[in-house]
Order: C-alpha cells, then sequence, then structure tokens
C-alpha cells in the first residue's frame, strides 16, 4: 500500500498539522503565518498542545510577543482541565464505590488519569466511562443519586439513545455542569463491528489511588481512539483526535513488539479497518512514525482502491482544522460523505434512512439546543 | 494612522472587503461587515483609534458582522455575529448590529484572554489609582461611569476590568460606555461634550446607545493603572450622595462570583483577587444625582489613599 504523504500539496493552509511536524518550522512564519495558526489551532482546540510542542523544542520564546498570550491562555485553560478531570473522576469513584463495578474511563479522561503524554495541552468537553451493559440502569441511578441528570433531549433522541446507542443520554451536574457519557460499548449495537466490551475490559489497567477505576491497555486505547474517530459523524476535533493518536502510538511504540500486537489485537476485536485509517492519516498528517509491517499487517482489513481514493479524497478534508482558510471546494461534500459514511457504519439502511429524514427535517427547538446523537 | 483618516468609502471598502484593523487597548480586532450601521457605530465611536492594514497585520480577535444567508432575511432582516466562523450567539434584528458588535466583542475578550482576572466591572482612573466599580444591571454603573470620564476621569472600561496576572495592574480597554433606557438622555444633558451614537431600541436590555470614550482615554490606553477602591454604586431616586464602608471579604466573594474567569484560573484566580482586595479600599456609594455623585468620587480621588 503505498503511502499518501506524497500527496500532501505544498498549497495546503494546514498550519496547525504543519508546526505539529515540524516545530522549527515557526523560524520562518511572518505575522499572517502566526495570525492563520493561531486562528486554525483555537477552531482546532489545539493552542494549548501546540505551545506545550513549543515548550518541548526550546521555541516557547520565538513567538512574537504579541501573539504569545494566546497560547498561554489556552494552556491555562487546559490546566485547569486536568485537575477538574481527576477532581470528576475522583467523584465518579465516589458515586460508584461499593457497587463492585469495573468502571473504564475512556479517552481524555483516561490519557490524564494514566499520565500518558496524549494528556499534554488537551481540551475536554465531557468524561467518557465505559461500564458493563447489564450495571447499566445500576449506574445511571447511583450517579443520579450524585448529582449527574440526564441532559434535556427531545423525546427522540432520548429514544434513539436507550434503544440503538451504545451509550445513554449525556449526563450534566447539577451544581458543576460538567457532562459525564455513559457507555456500554464503544461501537452502537446496530454497528457493523462488534468489538467485545468484555474482551476491552479483561485487559484494562487499574488506576492507582482509585479503587475501581481503570483505563484501557496502550493497544485497546489507541484502537478505540481510532475507531471513534472513524466511525463520528460531524469530527468537530477531528484533527486534535488524531494528533492524540499520534502521541498513543509515538508512546505506546516503544515496546517489544507493539505493533504486531496492536494490529493482532485490531483483527480480534474487528477493528482492522478503522486502525488502517488511523495510521494512513496520522502518518498523513503528522509524520507519525508507522512502519510498513504494520501495514502489510492490516492488508485482509484495508479498502480496495477506489475506496480508499474516496477516503482520502474526504478524510485529507474533514481531518484538517475546521477553520475556512483550510476548506476548497470539495470540503462541504466532503463533510457530508463522512457524516453519511458514519452512519451507514453505525446502522442498517432500515434504521438509518428515518434516522437522517428525522434530523434533516424534524428539527425541534429542544433538539438544536440539546448536545445531539450524531 | 487613526480610524478618522480613513475616508467615509475607504472605511466602508475595507470593511467590506479585508476587513478593518483596530487596536483597542491590549488587543487587536478585524472586523468585516457589509452593513452600513456597523460602518457607522466605527466612524462616530472608534475615530480616535489606531487602524493599520489588515492584510499585513496581526489580529487577536477576526469577527464578521453580516446577515444570515437564509431566506429568513427577506422575511425579517437580522445580523449574525461570526467569530471567525463560529456563531456563538443566535442572530439579532438587524437594527441590533452595532450593539452586537460592542457585545461581541466583550464575549471575545471574556471567552479567551485569561493572562488577565476579568472582572464584570466598570474601571475608571484618576491620579494614578482606578475605581473598580462592580454591579448588577440597573444599579446606575455604566451612567455613573460616563459622568465621570465625562468629568475628568480616564475611562479604563465600562464592562471587563482586566487585572493583569503578573503585575495586578489593571489594563485599559476604554472602547464605547453602552447607555441603556433613561441612561441615554441623562448623559446627554449632564454633559455637552458627550457623544452618544444611534439607539437600538427593544434590545434584550431595553433601548441602548454607545458613548465616545473621551479622546484622552483613548490616547492613554497602553497605560495600566493600580487599583486604589472596589466602589459598589447603587442609584436610587431621591437618595442622599452616600459613601460607606464595605467588608473587605464581602467584596472578594462578590468579585470572584462576578468574575467571567476565576474558576478559570485555578489557585492563580484565589491569589490575584486577594491581592487586589489588600491593596484597595472598598465602598457602597448611593446616589440619585450625577453632579454630586462626581463631586464625591473626585473628594475620594484628592484624599490620600488608607491602604499601601
Amino acid at each position: 500500500m503505498t503511502s499518501i504523504k506524497s500527496a500532501r500539496t505544498a498549497r495546503s493552509q494546514d498550519r496547525v498539522s504543519a508546526i505539529l511536524r515540524d516545530p522549527e518550522s515557526l523560524r520562518r512564519y511572518s505575522m499572517a503565518d502566526w495570525d492563520l495558526l493561531i486562528r486554525q489551532a483555537r477552531s482546532s482546540g489545539l493552542l494549548a498542545r501546540i505551545r506545550h510542542v513549543l515548550a518541548q523544542h526550546h521555541l516557547l520564546e520565538r513567538i512574537p510577543d504579541v501573539a504569545r498570550w494566546h497560547f498561554d491562555a489556552a494552556a491555562t485553560l487546559a490546566d485547569k482541565q486536568q485537575l477538574a478531570v481527576r477532581w470528576e473522576v475522583a467523584q465518579i469513584q465516589q458515586a460508584l464505590a461499593g457497587m463492585a463495578i469495573p468502571v473504564v474511563v475512556l479517552k481524555g479522561g483516561a490519557y490524564v488519569m494514566a499520565d500518558l503524554p496524549a494528556a499534554a495541552g488537551r481540551l475536554f468537553n465531557d468524561i467518557d466511562i465505559l461500564v458493563p451493559r447489564e450495571q447499566l440502569n445500576q449506574v445511571e441511578a447511583a450517579l443520579m443519586l450524585a448529582g449527574w441528570h440526564p441532559t434535556g433531549l427531545s423525546a427522540y433522541d432520548q429514544r434513539y439513545y436507550r434503544r440503538w446507542m451504545h451509550e445513554i443520554p449525556p449526563m450534566q451536574h447539577m451544581q458543576r455542569a460538567t457532562v459525564i457519557d455513559v457507555h456500554h460499548a464503544i461501537l452502537p449495537d446496530t454497528a457493523r463491528y462488534h468489538p467485545d466490551s468484555g474482551k476491552l475490559r479483561s485487559r484494562a489497567v487499574a488506576v492507582a489511588g482509585l479503587p475501581g477505576i481503570h483505563v484501557l491497555a496502550a493497544e485497546d486505547r489507541i484502537l478505540h481512539s481510532a475507531t471513534h474517530l472513524f466511525h463520528d459523524g460531524e469530527l468537530p476535533h477531528g484533527l486534535r483526535d488524531l494528533t492524540d493518536l499520534d502521541l498513543l502510538l509515538r508512546d505506546a511504540a516503544t515496546a517489544p513488539e507493539f505493533w504486531t500486537h496492536l494490529c493482532a489485537r485490531a483483527e480480534e476485536l474487528q477493528l482492522g479497518r478503522s486502525l488502517f485509517y488511523a495510521l494512513r492519516y496520522v502518518q498523513y498528517f503528522l509524520d507519525t512514525p508507522v512502519p510498513d509491517s504494520a501495514f502489510a499487517a492490516l492488508q485482509a482489513a484495508a479498502p480496495g482502491r477506489f475506496t480508499l481514493a474516496l477516503m482520502d479524497r474526504v478524510f485529507t478534508r474533514v481531518l484538517a482544522p475546521s477553520h475556512a482558510s483550510c476548506a476548497d471546494a470539495y470540503t462541504p461534500a466532503a463533510r457530508l460523505a463522512a457524516y453519511v459514511r458514519a452512519h451507514w457504519l453505525r446502522m442498517p439502511a432500515h434504521l438509518l434512512i428515518p434516522h437522517l429524514f428525522h434530523k434533516a427535517f424534524i428539527r425541534t427547538e429542544q433538539d438544536s439546543e440539546a448536545p445531539k446523537p450524531a | 494612522m487613526k480610524l478618522l483618516q480613513l475616508s467615509p468609502s475607504e472605511l466602508q471598502q475595507r470593511l467590506s472587503g479585508p476587513g478593518v484593523w483596530l487596536r483597542t487597548g491590549p488587543f487587536s480586532l478585524r472586523v468585516q461587515s457589509r452593513i452600513p450601521s456597523v460602518a457607522k457605530g466605527l466612524v462616530d465611536l472608534y475615530g480616535q483609534f489606531e487602524t493599520r492594514d489588515s492584510r499585513h497585520a496581526f489580529a487577536d480577535f477576526h469577527v464578521e458582522l453580516n446577515a444570515p444567508s437564509t431566506l429568513r432575511r427577506w422575511l425579517r432582516p437580522q445580523v449574525d455575529f461570526s467569530f471567525d466562523g463560529s456563531l456563538p450567539f443566535k442572530p439579532l434584528p438587524l437594527d441590533q448590529a452595532y450593539p452586537m458588535l460592542e457585545w461581541g466583542l466583550n464575549w471575545c475578550v471574556s471567552m479567551h484572554a485569561h493572562q488577565y482576572l476579568i472582572i464584570h466591572a466598570a474601571v475608571v482612573e484618576k491620579n494614578g489609582l482606578a475605581a473598580i466599580l462592580p454591579a448588577p444591571p440597573g444599579s446606575g454603573k455604566s451612567t455613573l461611569t460616563a459622568g465621570l470620564v465625562l468629568s475628568g476621569w480616564r475611562l479604563l472600561s465600562d464592562e471587563l476590568t482586566l487585572i493583569d496576572r503578573l503585575s495586578g495592574l489593571i489594563h485599559p480597554l476604554p472602547r464605547p460606555v453602552s447607555l441603556k433606557n433613561q441612561s441615554i438622555d441623562v448623559i446627554r444633558g449632564f454633559s455637552l461634550e458627550a457623544f452618544i451614537n444611534r439607539a437600538s431600541h427593544d434590545t434584550a436590555k431595553g433601548t441602548v446607545a454607545h458613548m465616545r470614550p473621551p479622546r484622552e482615554s483613548v490616547r492613554r490606553q497602553h497605560e495600566p493603572a493600580r487599583p486604589g477602591w472596589v466602589i459598589f454604586p447603587k442609584w436610587t431616586a431621591g437618595a442622599e450622595t452616600v459613601l460607606s464602608p464595605r467588608s473587605k471579604a464581602q467584596t472578594f466573594m462578590f468579585l470572584a462570583q462576578n468574575a467571567f474567569n476565576y474558576s478559570h484560573l485555578g489557585t492563580d484566580g484565589f491569589r490575584v483577587g486577594t491581592t487586589l482586595i489588600e491593596h484597595v479600599d472598598c465602598y457602597d456609594f448611593q446616589y440619585s444625582q450625577l453632579p454630586e455623585a462626581v463631586a464625591a468620587f473626585d473628594r475620594l480621588a484628592a484624599t490620600p489613599h488608607d491602604v499601601d
């Protein structure tokens, strides 16, 4: 399988991934470049992460004085959020203590709890946890007693979540307004692929000091991040999630036989296709070192030539910063394609078509106010 | 170059094209709009502010005010505030385009500028010391602020008190002063020098207009000031002018609750807030007559400061 790095055009306006690939390139920056970098980084939720990378490369001094506060302010917010995430996870642990329910913290929350490089400069919207399906009702009740309540979704969205989704409607804390997403699987029941949540839980790693709280094992963490990214229809934080993957991969790749284990685990969990795309696009955007052997091992799960050519056209657009400067004439079509594709993977046609119809035409006031199941 | 040096057609051309670049206090803006009332508002109120060619300059905030691109524009004309492509607010009636720019700019600063502890308060300065005027809406804060800055006090801000987290100094952001309902006529009657722009009616805050910031305040917009007082104004019909000391602990709690980003700053917010409170005198201030209120403030500025 040929790499698509060569397809990256010199014309690309994407300053964010350019600076993450090559932080030293900021030495050639004009004020107009700084202007564009900050705007793209803000809309991608990556200002604080870029600041972290520049600090690692001793390049903070290179940021012009008038531009520096944007990075510092975002880092202030990110630091505060990391503290808040630790606090919230401890609150969840307390709410569920004594129920002997294994709780797995997913995504950003897990990166913080496991002190991973992927936590650095990361901004959060919510905390995701995974619990066994059989205990979902118990967990929901316990969280409600501790002050989290289901968000005000429309009756349609409520039904949709509870009948078809792999999570219950987001729960928001009455006082702190923090949001938890409670999952019982990493993909909806209706999806093409069914990674076994029991298998994920069986290898989960306990978080020191918080009995009952776990994070996924290194390979599973990467597979979940990849699956989430390539099954999500709206991708508002596509590039941020891709940089998470880049950091997770670089960190985990120091373990012996990492790539062999990762690809084998992907096959075991039916997530080979998602991993294939993840590796292809982290390479494209962020120059993540991925050995050819990994692509070879995923050959059976890889898409055909035509599909791949199409996906390249879609994902090189929708994973770029969601900023006008990175859009071209095909970006709206690419976004629509990604949206439809994600839904196509998540539910069969006899459910998908009525659902998209409802979302397109029967949008109530409440639907548009509340977080939507995508 | 100052904005007033641009010809009206040049300003119009920039606004509807690459945007008008402006510096307000520590922030630079790029404003784009095809709406005539936005151009008029900028000409009327921002004449003394520095502008540059926006094509070559860095801007902190890129904002745009234009009609939403829906069919509705033909039925009921509206305006959207766009912050670099994202829409933080619902559209408003077109008549409110100019106030929406001001509200939107306040939002830009309060949501992003975490290098400051940002308190929702007006702030004015005399003899090197700043008076912070936090108060709930309806307390006459903006009227008092307008009265003070028309009487020789320097306008630092009428909405956002920016406290530098490193130095503890207050950074000016002397944008136009927002006046609501009766205060528009009160200020017109108070001073012939006041320039107040065209009012927008039926906004969420009633009738709203903006007063041009004094030229001297704009000229000194990069000169920070030391906090001197925190004063809670309360306008009461027919009341005597009374300045009474107020508990520092209570004042701190109020400021923390009325800071836009106190909780984002973690322990540093507490440190900046308590340092501020240690260095200021705190008062409640009741008034009904603006000239008397200004005289009371002048006496306060003339007396040696207790603290420090």
